[in-house]
């Protein structure tokens, strides 16, 4: 076992049969690695010599052989000492350990701020200080899924809009959910750490080289747990500002767009959009819903019903139900644009229209 | 003293088994509960287990092929609680009641009739809990540690009845605990001192104390659960100002015990397999002893090892990683214990012996395992990925599981009079041995390449370490059908076992006859 296990280490992996650990991309993950493979040689090492002791019981103390049983059965000095000898080596392995540990929780000194919220199933990334903030949603399509497209390279670990964060900087993410909890990996940043509803986990990190890291949510949250992956793109200093630059205009484009008159094509072009990403997951992209947990919105009594009635549980959510207060996750237009998507689509032939304004008033009044 | 307890028997042959279906439901004989423990656990580790066909059939290939998300969730959720509380519990417990009193000289179990009931709790529990599948929203989907608020807020309707299911699961543990300590503690023959008894008497001891201690803490766990779906308080539920991470402790503080009361009985079965079949006696017994004791204390101050990645501070943090390390210490000594009782011994490999070593080995993998996810720093990287799946899978498939095989093999003729299928039986274990490594020992590489546990679907690199894997998985599966037809071939009929079949067997159970008679040591014996 222990040549094996060593063989598998050691020989030059192909992509597909990768068996270890990779060293990662930052300071931090590097000081991991190492630690993973101290522990991994320890044990290698210790499993060699004990199960070489049994084999060799195995083939040479066999009655087959002839062997005539001892009869030693206890010895105070040998107890005391594998005891003890594996204490020390224990305490061995805590020195580096400690020593990681204390580095990795050190998030003082941050140049750069970043919230992560965890929502059933997509991550929200906000640049604290700096009014950027976006969704990143799974961006691989239903029909490779399904097994009717081929797969891509990047498939399940690909999203719309990464985090992008800046090289040589290190950067702090203050991390916590919106429903249930989920678990923020990065595995080349060695960067794994619960967001919990009500709490603030910090954590931070240093990436040296520009590039994508990719991961992936590990808290079971649910229905679509797989389908949440986490996608950072470290840019030069230069780029990175340039990026955030260009963030922040078109953040302001977005709001602007609230006071613009719409049109019914408009909203349901842009609402069909936004549903798909955003309501389809539990209501499904033909609007039927998986109930009981997740109800159809065709034909349903709220999306025919009373237009007020529809605004308020898009923007306020349902209390002790999957159903989610939209109302801060969205913006205005996107509002407004689901929810005239969901009263005219799937059948559902209501005819109004909710603008961007209705919902800013809707808003408004319950404040 | 073989001549008192002769006597013993012959006063009592005329007292059998009722007759029909009732001597089931009624019986208080610590032999009939111990069968029905068995027969139940096996169908529960046949149910388990088909559900882990089809999870491993879903990640056989990347895609979403088999089944949808949301019923593969419930079936990794239903995989894990039928395991753990259907299959092994009852299993170990059905060992109790069968070898505890032939072991210790006692005629029954202390509290009959609880027995019985301990028993049929069980039953009602399981039907409870797996007909959550057929209701509208479906089972229990959120995992077998139910973390909440996906368990409570989020949770499907039935989990309601799923944790009505673990109470009663909960009360029949309990009781099932209560009877082995009264047991032990009250009914050991005259001269049975405790430093005498069998390990396997031991390690059962310290389990249902650690049995008692924890089970509450379950149950108060569901119960808190129960209040916050329906009543409104607000527990686990930080908008009210609950708190989520205050689950995560209470589950955990039940659930690292439970993971050492699901491998301390193996433990001691191995404890009397390894020196039977090495002719040899067991090396440092009173070390094995309190090796158990330390390693049950030690499971009470770990916890939150399970909890590394939730941000608890860091002196939290190193004291839980240096108590996890201690761990290893106690469970050492053990397996250097088994090692030493091997040495110069005159071994033979009857299937007891290889389903034995094979723990000692597998086991002491899923403890380097289980010593590398201490290391708290590390253990960010391998957490709630394969990695934890590979080693909980061989601490429980080669350790628990295979434990519970030995103890079948080495302890069948015992029970039914018949020696079993030698030929099958060590074609049952080759098969078993291979394929469960073949299932589990590529859950390391998937786990440290860096796929999460818990997903109907993966990345491409990850494919064909799965489809490996799963290959092992269907090939472990299907061999357990065949130990199924071993035993009621060996039920059935076969080379009458004499009273001792195993030449270098020791324990009071080998001086009734084969098959063990419907009451036995009426009459205490006398251990000198
Ligand atoms: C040397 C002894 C052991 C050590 C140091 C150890 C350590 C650990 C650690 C640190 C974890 C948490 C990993 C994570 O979630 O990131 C873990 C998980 C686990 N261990 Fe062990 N372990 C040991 C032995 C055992 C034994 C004997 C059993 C059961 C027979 C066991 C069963 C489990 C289970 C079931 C889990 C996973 C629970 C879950 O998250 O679903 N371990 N172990
Ligand atoms: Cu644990």
């Amino acid at each position: 076992m222990g040549i094996l296990l060593w063989l598998a280490f050691t020989t030059p992996t192909r992509a597909e049969w990768t068996v270890n650990m990779a060293p990662g991309a930052t300071d931090v993950s590097h000081a991991v690695f190492d630690l993973h493979m101290t522990i991994f040689w320890i044990c290698a090492v210790i499993g060699v010599l004990v199960f070489g002791v049994m084999f060799w019981s195995m083939l040479v103390h066999r009655r087959s052989t002839g062997q005539e049983a001892a009869h030693f059965h206890e010895s105070t000095t040998v107890e005391i000492l594998w005891t003890a000898v594996p204490f020390i080596i224990l305490v061995l392995m805590a020195i580096p350990a400690t020593k990681t540990l204390i580095d990795i929780y050190d998030p003082s000194e941050s140049e750069l701020d970043v919230q992560i919220t965890g929502y059933q199933w997509k991550w929200h990334y906000k640049y604290l200080g700096q009014d950027v903030e976006f969704f990143s949603n799974l961006a691989t399509p239903r029909e490779q899924i399904d097994n009717r497209a081929p797969k891509g390279e990047h498939y399940l670990l690909e999203v719309d809009e990464p985090l992008v964060v800046p090289v040589g900087t290190k950067v702090r993410f203050l991390i916590t959910a919106a429903d249930v909890i989920h678990s923020w990996w990065v595995p080349s940043l060695a960067v794994k750490k619960d967001a919990i509803p009500g709490f603030v986990n910090e954590a931070w990190t240093r990436i040296d080289k520009p590039g994508i890291y990719r991961g992936q949510c590990t808290e079971l949250c649910g229905k679509d747990h797989g389908f949440m992956p986490v996608v950072v793109e470290a840019k030069s200093k230069e780029d990175f500002t340039a990026w955030l630059a260009e963030r922040k205009q078109a953040a302001a484009a977005e709001r602007e767009l609230t006071s613009k008159e719409w049109s019914m094509e408009e909203l349901m072009a842009r609402g069909e959009k936004a549903y798909n990403t955003t309501c389809a997951a539990c209501h499904q992209p033909d609007g039927t819903g998986l109930p009981p947990m997740f109800p159809a919105l065709k034909g349903s009594p709220i999306a025919t019903g009373p237009v007020q009635g529809h605004i308020d549980i898009v923007v306020n959510g349902k209390p002790g139900t999957a159903m989610a207060a939209f109302g801060k996750q969205l913006s205005e237009v996107d509002l407004a644009a689901i929810i005239t998507y969901e009263r005219n689509a799937f059948g559902n032939k209501v005819g109004d229209m909710v603008t961007p304004k209705d919902i800013l008033a809707f808003k408004q009044a319950q404040e | 003293m073989s001549a008192v307890i002769d006597h013993g028997h012959a006063g009592h042959d005329h007292h059998g088994p009722a007759k029909g279906l009732m001597r089931w439901v009624l019986t208080t004989n610590h032999k009939d509960i111990g069968t029905m423990y068995l027969w139940f656990s096996f169908a529960m580790f046949l149910l388990g287990g088909s559900m882990a066909m089809v999870i491993r059939a879903e990640l056989f290939q990347p895609g979403l092929q088999i089944v949808q998300p949301e019923f593969f969730n419930q079936m990794t959720t239903m995989h894990g609680l039928i395991m753990v509380f259907g299959a092994v519990m009852p299993a170990f417990v059905g060992l109790a009641n069968w070898m505890i009193p032939l072991m210790i000289g006692a005629p029954d179990m202390a509290l009959p009739r609880m027995n019985n009931f301990s028993f049929w709790l069980l039953p009602a529990a399981f039907t409870l809990l797996v007909s959550t599948l057929f209701m509208e929203g479906g089972g229990p989907n959120f995992g077998w540690t139910f973390y909440a608020p996906l368990s409570t807020t989020y949770a499907p309707e039935s989990v309601t009845f799923f944790i009505f299911a673990i109470h009663l699961m909960g009360i029949s543990s309990i009781m099932g605990a209560i009877n082995v300590i009264a047991t032990i503690l009250n009914l050991r023959a005259p001269g049975m001192t405790l430093m005498k008894m069998p390990l396997f008497a031991w390690t059962w001891l310290i389990t249902a104390f650690l049995l008692i201690a924890v089970m509450p803490v379950l149950a108060g766990c569901v119960t808190m659960m129960l209040m916050d779906v329906h009543f409104g308080t607000s527990f686990f539920n930080a908008a009210g100002g609950g708190d989520p991470v205050l689950f995560q402790h209470v589950f955990w503080f039940f659930g690292h015990p439970e993971v050492y009361i699901m491998i301390l009985p193996a433990f001691g079965a191995i404890s009397s397999i390894i020196p039977a079949f090495s002719r040899k006696p067991l090396f440092g017994y009173t070390s094995m002893v309190y090796a158990t004791a330390s390693i049950a204390f030690l499971s009470f101050i770990v916890w939150a090892h399970h909890m590394f990645t939730v941000g608890i501070p860091i002196t939290g943090e190193l004291f839980f990683m240096y108590a996890t390390m201690l761990i290893a210490v106690p469970t050492g000594v053990k397996v250097f214990n088994w090692v030493t009782t091997m040495w110069r011994g005159s071994l033979t490999f009857e299937a007891p012996m290889l389903f034995a070593v094979a723990f000692v080995i597998l086991f002491t993998i899923g403890g380097f395992s289980g010593l590398m996810l201490a290391i708290a720093p590390a253990d960010f990287q391998y957490h709630d990925t394969y990695f934890v799946v590979a080693h909980f899978h061989y601490v429980l498939v080669p350790g628990a599981i295979f434990g519970i095989f030995a103890s079948a093999y080495y302890w069948l003729p015992k029970w039914t009079g018949h020696m079993y299928d030698e030929t099958l039986a060590r074609l049952h274990f080759w098969m078993s041995f291979i394929g469960m490594n073949l299932a589990f020992f590529p859950m390391h590489f998937l786990g440290l390449a860096g796929m999460p546990r818990r997903i109907p679907d993966y990345n491409l690199q990850f494919a064909d370490f799965n489809m490996v894997s799963s290959i092992g998985a269907f090939t472990f599966g299907v061999t357990q059908l065949l130990f199924l037809f071993i035993v009621i071939k060996c039920i059935r009929g076969g080379k009458p076992a004499p009273a001792k079949p195993w030449d270098g067997a020791d324990g009071l159970e080998w001086t009734v006859p084969s098959p063990a008679p419907y009451h036995t040591f009426s009459t205490p014996p006398e251990v000198k």
